[in-house]
């Protein structure tokens, strides 16, 4: 009949695994010669947020500022394609982490969920068990390291670690690791708790490329597997049914001039029924109910009683309520004369015990 | 019924005789209710929630916040409406409710690096300072006690679109309608001044100041560049300035007015706006009259026929007044050990002195020598009248000086200081340190004589950048003059040498260790040379008879 048909669909919609989205999205370089790796980190921020994860459920920590730096001949803008054709920086970014606030131990804070409790809600990543996390680094790297900031360095045993931690902590349901850095293969070697799915821009002992340079800008906009799988990623949409084996084939050797790589053995579905939506997109549960429900009855204010106390400003420079000012109160120092007597006593009690002929010695 | 809540909004345009353009936006929000009275608040309307919740959580009395980008030239551009100094700025007057003001300063920071996107999150009591006579409050009040206040600056911080993003979230019509339209942040960051900020104080109602309100003002000063490529002659435009025009005045607001300041040529000689309005207006800001050509937003008339406003400005370069205070800040001295700040004041009225308070808050690992501290004008001593002076404890607090100084006419006033550079730890060293380290501008206050009678009525009808200072004295105004912040380079170790070193001393072991060890242990064995293939393969056939080989 057709209430059963109309209600089968929606057991489905309720049965797949993740109610959430959540994307953390790091680029770990300063300086104004890593351009590319905030542009890369801004336009999966881009995608993500058109696919439909709000701000509110995205960290995104960008280690220096690219968009407002002094050398950039088109204020307030990040290019990915040459020609400035693309502002990925666009008008609406929230960045929640950065400059010298993005450091390891911010990171794996963040990933953990050990903050300190003063922390704001837009700095926290408050996933649960039933979210869904992508989580993209970029940056300088090497065989089992990330860079960050050029000061500190992030192993793979120590990121291997922390998603243990998120998963003993119930902190994600699936998470999808997207890193594009030189040798990045070697960062998801170590992993070994459940449901993780990994992709790397290059494998262990090669580089990862940048794409091209602006020359009116002066620096290379965006790496080559970032700058491909942004294209890749701006053909989806939020209905779209592409599932994970079109991610895997995102820049192959041929346009990425090194070998991309992943890692699907951790994962417990099948990666062609992972759907790219899942990690890119955003999902919105909605309930759709028959009942009616009562609003409250609203405030009424009370006029009180004002306070018959007239106000009025301060003066802004009191200049003889100034200099009368009584002054602070100083530490306790003992008074003059007392260092002086002590001496004296001293004095005296030496010369009394060995005799006072040594006095005329002195004075 | 609900307290009643009132929303303005106004832009005031001054050309500038540098042929740059200044561009002040400041939206009030006045609300009439108690934050303080135990009733919880839970219907916001036109006040923001998120600023709502800080004021009541935290016991804030009065909450000043700016970021900026670039210096205030008072030189070339004159006094701003609302002087901010570059980086961020943060002062906060508790109330006198709060036990613990430490603990509170540090919560309330961290909530508000996550509203504006900012790492206001760095401020903790190594760049906080409690100055003892600067930064009275600008809202009404009856005690002053310093204890209350809280003073921080980060002069690194940058501003960008992700700073303007959450700002004009704060507004009722957010960037939708209205004067917000206009931030765009593409051309508000291609200027040479940017400064956004949110100032929140109690203020009176009426005149007899019976009752009070909140104010919340969101103010945006922008100057841009003349020298911007485009531009050559002195002509600007709404939609040269902001790459938009405006359509409709934001809904919400009681009052939404673009002000043009054409004082400098009344009967239209010189100066040019178009479309032409009749409506004038006087106004008595920074110490003179000046009068303002006033653009009504909330009148459809405004619009014209093309439901648009374009407004066009043009201009022949004019004289500006020498401002009467202005102050400079640099470093001297050489190496990497010791220097010496010097402050110079400048007060270019031709006969009349008056006193300024000067605040200065120097970071710890710079170690001031205040007996070294001299203040000079016109190469005499000028001792002051008051000084205040806090000496810092490494990694802890840093150095408060506050000085009280009487300028005398027409002279220029120096402060120096000695100092001496520390060495700090490995860990605390940034990870670009050759970038050099921000010491915060000096504040200066002062009553800066004024040249017309100031109107001391403070509930009359005022345009919002005339009536931000309150005004007590007709004979004189308020006024903050921010010096520039300096960058000094600490005595900076070489990071790379630890493993330099390390390369170093494994290699010389290894091969010192390596051939001392061969020499020892090695010893020579004979072996035979490979036989030639046909042996090989005789070999091979020798193998499968089972014979041994050759």
């Amino acid at each position: 009949s057709h209430a059963a048909i109309k209600i089968q669909p929606m057991r489905q919609f309720f049965s797949s695994g993740h109610t959430n989205n959540w994307a953390v999205l790091v680029c770990t370089s300063r300086f104004w010669f890593n351009y590319r790796h905030v542009a890369n980190t801004l336009s999966v921020y881009r995608s993500v947020k058109r696919l439909g994860i709000p701000d509110s459920h995205i960290v995104l920590m960008l280690a220096d500022d690219m968009a407002c730096n002094h050398r950039n001949p088109k204020p307030a803008t990040v290019f990915s394609h040459k020609n400035m054709e693309l502002n990925v920086y666009g008008d609406d970014v929230e960045v929640d982490y950065r400059g010298y606030e993005v450091t390891v131990e911010n990171f794996l804070r963040v990933l953990t969920g050990r903050l300190p409790p003063s922390t704001p809600r837009s700095k926290r990543l408050l996933s649960d068990d039933r979210s869904n996390i992508l989580i993209y680094l970029t940056g300088h790297g090497g065989n089992g390291f990330l860079k960050f900031q050029d000061s500190e360095e992030i192993s793979n045993v120590e990121l291997a670690d922390a998603f243990e931690q998120m998963w003993q902590k119930r902190r994600y349901n699936e998470l999808l690791f997207i890193i594009d850095t030189c040798q990045g293969a070697s960062m998801y070697e170590r992993f070994y708790s459940p449901n993780l799915m990994a992709l790397a821009s290059s494998q262990v002992g090669e580089d990862s490329l940048s794409h091209q340079p602006d020359l009116a800008i002066g620096v290379h906009l965006m790496d080559r597997y970032t700058f491909y799988l942004l294209e890749f990623l701006e053909d989806i949409h939020p209905s779209s049914k592409a599932n994970m084996n079109d991610l895997f084939k995102v820049c192959p050797k041929s346009q990425c001039v090194s070998t991309p790589g992943h890692r699907t053995d951790l994962f417990l579905r099948d990666p062609g029924s992972a759907l790219i939506t899942d990690f890119f997109g955003s999902v919105r549960k909605v309930e759709i109910t028959m009942e009616t429900i009562n609003l409250t009855e609203p405030i009424h204010f009370v006029n009180e009683e004002r306070q018959k106390e007239t106000y009025s400003y301060v003066d802004q420079l009191p200049v003889s309520e100034i200099i009368h000012q009584k002054p602070k109160q100083k530490d306790w120092h003992p008074p003059d004369g007392f260092i002086l007597g002590l001496w004296t006593l001293i004095l005296l009690v030496f010369f009394k015990t060995y005799g006072m002929k040594h006095l005329k010695h002195i004075f | 019924g609900c307290p009643k809540d009132d929303f303005q909004e106004e832009l005031v345009i001054r050309p500038l005789h540098s042929g740059d353009i200044y561009a002040s936006f400041q939206f009030r929000t006045l609300w009439e209710t108690d934050f303080m009275r135990g009733n919880k608040v839970s219907h916001y309307r036109l006040f923001p929630k998120s600023l709502g919740q800080v004021i009541s959580k935290f016991s804030v009395r009065e909450l000043h916040i700016s970021f900026t980008q670039g210096y205030w030239r008072t030189m070339q551009w004159g006094q701003p409406f609302l002087p901010s100094p570059p980086g961020a700025e943060l002062w906060v007057w508790f109330q006198d409710s709060v036990t613990d003001v430490d603990g509170t300063w540090k919560e309330l920071t961290n909530v508000l690096s996550g509203i504006f996107c900012a790492s206001l999150n760095f401020i903790d009591s190594t760049n906080t300072v409690q100055p003892s006579a600067s930064f009275k409050p600008l809202g009404i009040g009856n005690v002053t006690d310093h204890r209350f206040l809280r003073y921080a600056t980060l002069p690194r911080e940058i501003v960008c679109t992700e700073n303007l993003t959450p700002w004009k979230k704060l507004l009722p019509c957010g960037s939708k309608a209205g004067l917000a339209v206009l931030l765009k942040s593409e051309k508000l960051f291609h200027s040479s001044f940017h400064s956004q900020a949110v100032h929140i104080r109690p203020v009176c109602q009426d005149w007899q100041c019976k009752t009070t309100s909140w104010e919340l003002r969101q103010t945006l000063n922008v100057v841009f560049d003349l020298h911007t490529p485009g531009q050559g002659k002195l002509e600007w435009s709404l939609f040269k300035m902001f790459s938009r025009t405006l359509t409709e005045a934001c809904p919400l607001a009681s009052s939404s007015k673009i002000y043009i300041d054409i004082t400098d040529d009344p009967q239209g000689e010189q100066f040019e706006v178009s479309p032409a309005t009749h409506l004038l207006s006087q106004a008595m800001v920074l110490g003179d009259r000046r009068t303002f050509s006033v653009y009504d937003l909330t009148q459809q008339i405004t619009f014209g026929t093309v439901r648009s406003l374009n407004l066009l400005i043009r201009w022949k370069s004019r004289d500006m007044l020498r401002p009467l205070l202005h102050a400079e800040r640099y470093v001297a001295g050489y190496g990497l050990q010791t220097g010496e700040i010097h402050t110079l004041m400048y007060n270019n009225h031709p006969y009349r002195s008056f006193p300024v308070l000067l605040l200065d808050s120097v970071p710890w690992y710079l170690r001031l020598y205040i007996h070294t501290l001299t203040v000079t004008s016109k190469g005499k001593d000028n001792k002051p009248s008051y000084i205040h002076y806090q000496p810092s404890k490494d990694r802890v607090r840093p150095h408060l000086l506050e000085m009280l100084v009487q300028l005398p006419p027409n002279s220029v006033t120096e402060v120096t200081v000695q100092f001496e550079r520390a060495l700090l730890k490995w860990t605390e060293y940034t990870p670009d340190p050759n970038h050099g380290f921000y010491v915060g501008s000096s504040v200066i206050s002062s009553l800066v004589p004024s040249i017309v009678a100031m109107d001391t009525n403070s509930t009359r009808e005022q345009p919002l950048f005339s009536s931000f200072f309150p005004c007590k004295e007709e004979s004189s105004y308020f006024m903050r003059v921010y010096t520039e912040p300096l960058l000094v380079n600490l005595p900076t170790p070489d990071f790379s040498m630890p493993y330099n070193v390390i390369c170093l001393t494994c290699t010389v072991v290894a091969v010192g260790y390596g051939s001392l060890y061969n020499l020892l242990t090695r010893s020579f064995q004979i072996e035979e040379p490979s036989p030639g293939l046909a042996k090989r393969i005789a070999n091979i056939i020798r193998k499968m008879r089972g014979v041994p080989p050759l």
